[in-house]
């Protein structure tokens, strides 16, 4: 079933991706375009197969659970759009 | 200066024929003259390099010696380096500083290899073209007119054009491979978890993995030397001895068995391209090898699984990119929405854009056993095909794309058209194998490349078949015009 452009803006807006009205009917058109190559796989038998989520299944390590970060804070603040007093500034969320 | 290869430069350093301070400001001049025809870096870093290269040659005066020592390279734009832009090729990340070495720039850094600059690639490593940069096209130094391939494409087109002997690549679909093959370079994506992927600008992260583009199997070897091992800050790194890829180069291959997956010769594949890689195999029974026709049943599934597996991780990998901690940030957002919103729609290009959404769409409510959990079955489905074949053979060989490199623009309106070119590629980074792309002839003056996969951790294999394949071939030394 192909995707409608209210589809599109839904996902869109699931990936928080501000997409402007004249684009949507062009990534309408590739997304379906995508889909129909991807839709191919539901051909595809699979009953009893295990998925597969690392090439060579290995399991997560775990390690002691010690500090082994140093605070880098002011480093890491001097690439952010905006900051004050070591805080990341967002617009008001809470009137 | 600039045609000697790693293995040649290291000579030369080693019996003071040059210091790294000459080899380091001849290529950072052949950069500055013939760059603007490629388009290949995106940042040069020339005073950094300079210093390096100082350093370099004070660490050899003081006895140190080492293959790498002073010996230059640029990484792909996605390998974050410490107080230098990294952008992934994207105006997301135009304003970002890194403010740490990845663990192949450290690695190398510390081995004392000299960073000439960061080189361009398709935005977010998304692409087979390196059409889709921020920074504008990369051209193929074998005709200005065609693609170098991607998403390595500015480390294929330097490398190729003699701007440099070797750069770091990185592979989640046939990245290293595709554009190595499309510029005449051997390029090797290692097994997944042989390299680091700390400080590498992530993907696919089940996919991705970073490896060497040179212009010969042996340069090949002593990069990847320099980049492999484990690293605890990688969590899916794996912890398995890295042998002495350059002493196994000269192994013997009498006795080889090399499968011909009949899949790789079906439609699709440009007939002189056949030709070609079966001239490269005549070669390597003329060396001892043997040939055997072997299937991987799966294959055609390979790039509908990856084009959900690809994308769904990329949506969620992309989701840091919010425009508040680092990154582009759109002016004057009205509240909390509106700054996600267009900081991400005015960062992300429109290929970007497209896979960011198609794996949103594929992990949203209702739809991720039909796409995501489908797709990583048929992972399995590919994986065993594989380990099926390495039971009659120990390594498979084919083409490693389809047509050589197509005209600059022709596939940009057609995204399905460009992802049917990594049909030979993607299957590898499914299930995780190591592959190599090996230069194999000519078509119409453009490069046509040869892929070699082997068992897991079998790189050292890959090149010793690469590089005894070369010592009786000539295509790899071959230069463009002009270049």
């Amino acid at each position: 079933m192909a995707l409608q452009r209210s589809d599109v803006e839904k996902i869109a807006h699931l990936a928080r991706l501000g997409l402007n009205d004249s684009e949507l009917p062009r990534i309408t058109d590739a997304l379906n375009s995508i889909l129909g190559l991807v839709d191919q796989m539901q051909a595809v038998d699979t009953t009893g197969i295990e998925p597969l989520a690392h090439p060579l299944e290995t399991t997560q390590r775990l390690r002691p659970d010690q500090v082994t970060e140093s605070n880098q804070r002011d480093r890491y603040q001097a690439i952010a759009p905006m900051t004050e007093n070591g805080l990341y500034l967002v617009p008001k969320v809470i009137d | 200066m600039h045609q000697l290869s790693l293995a040649e430069i290291a000579r030369g350093l080693a019996d003071k024929s040059f210091s790294s301070q000459e080899l380091t400001g001849a290529l950072l001049s052949r950069i500055k003259q013939l760059d603007p025809q490629l388009n290949s870096f995106i940042t040069v870093t020339e005073q950094q390099a300079l210093d390096q290269a100082r350093a370099a040659d004070a660490r050899r005066a003081a006895g140190e010696n080492g293959a790498l020592l002073g010996a230059p390279i640029a990484h792909k734009d996605l390998f974050c380096t410490n107080g230098v832009r990294t952008s992934c090729g994207s105006k997301m990340l135009d304003t970002f500083t890194a403010p740490y070495d990845a663990t192949v720039v450290a690695k190398l850094a510390e081995a004392g290899m000299v960073t000439l600059g960061k080189t361009n690639m398709d935005e977010f490593a998304m692409g087979s073209a390196n059409e889709s940069s921020h920074y504008g096209a990369v051209k193929n130094p074998w005709n200005l007119e065609h693609v170098p391939g991607g998403s390595s494409g500015g480390s294929a087109a330097a490398v190729a054009a003699r701007l440099l002997p070797v750069a770091t690549g990185t592979d989640t679909g046939g990245s290293i491979r595709q554009p190595a093959a499309l510029t005449n370079l051997t390029g090797l994506k290692p097994t997944y978890g042989r390299v680091s992927r700390w400080g590498m600008i992530a993907y696919a992260s089940s996919l991705d993995q970073g490896g060497p583009m040179a212009r010969t199997a042996e340069d090949c070897a002593l990069l990847l030397q320099g980049m492999a091992g484990f690293d605890a800050k990688d969590s899916t790194c794996v912890d398995e001895p890295v042998p002495d890829y350059s002493a196994s180069l000269g192994a013997s291959l009498q006795g080889l068995r090399i499968g011909l997956p009949k899949e790789y010769f079906g439609a699709g594949l440009d007939p002189r391209i056949a030709d070609l890689v079966h001239a490269s195999v005549k070669e390597l029974e003329k060396l001892g090898a043997v040939v055997k026709e072997i299937s991987l049943p799966n294959m055609q599934h390979a790039i509908p699984a990856y084009y959900v597996i690809a994308p769904a991780e990329a949506s969620s990998n992309l989701s840091r990119f919010d425009g508040v901690r680092f990154g582009h940030r759109c002016a004057d957002p009205k509240d909390l929405t509106d700054l996600y919103e267009r900081s991400r729609g005015e960062g992300f290009g429109v290929e970007v854009q497209r896979r960011i959404m198609v794996g949103a769409y594929a992990l949203s409510a209702g739809y991720y056993d039909a796409y995501y959990l489908q797709a990583q079955k048929i992972r399995r489905l590919i994986k065993n095909d594989f380990m099926a074949a390495f039971h009659d053979v120990d390594v498979i060989l084919g083409p490693t794309t389809p047509n050589p490199a197509w005209k600059l623009g022709s596939k940009v309106s057609d995204p399905v058209a460009a992802y049917l070119e990594d049909v030979y590629t993607i299957t590898a980074n499914l299930a995780g194998l190591p592959g190599l792309s090996m230069p194999a002839g000519f078509v119409d003056g453009l490069p046509v490349g040869v892929q070699l996969l082997a068992p897991y951790f079998q790189e050292g294999r890959l090149l010793n078949v690469a590089h005894q394949y070369q010592q009786v071939t000539d295509w790899h030394t071959r230069a463009p015009n002009g270049f």
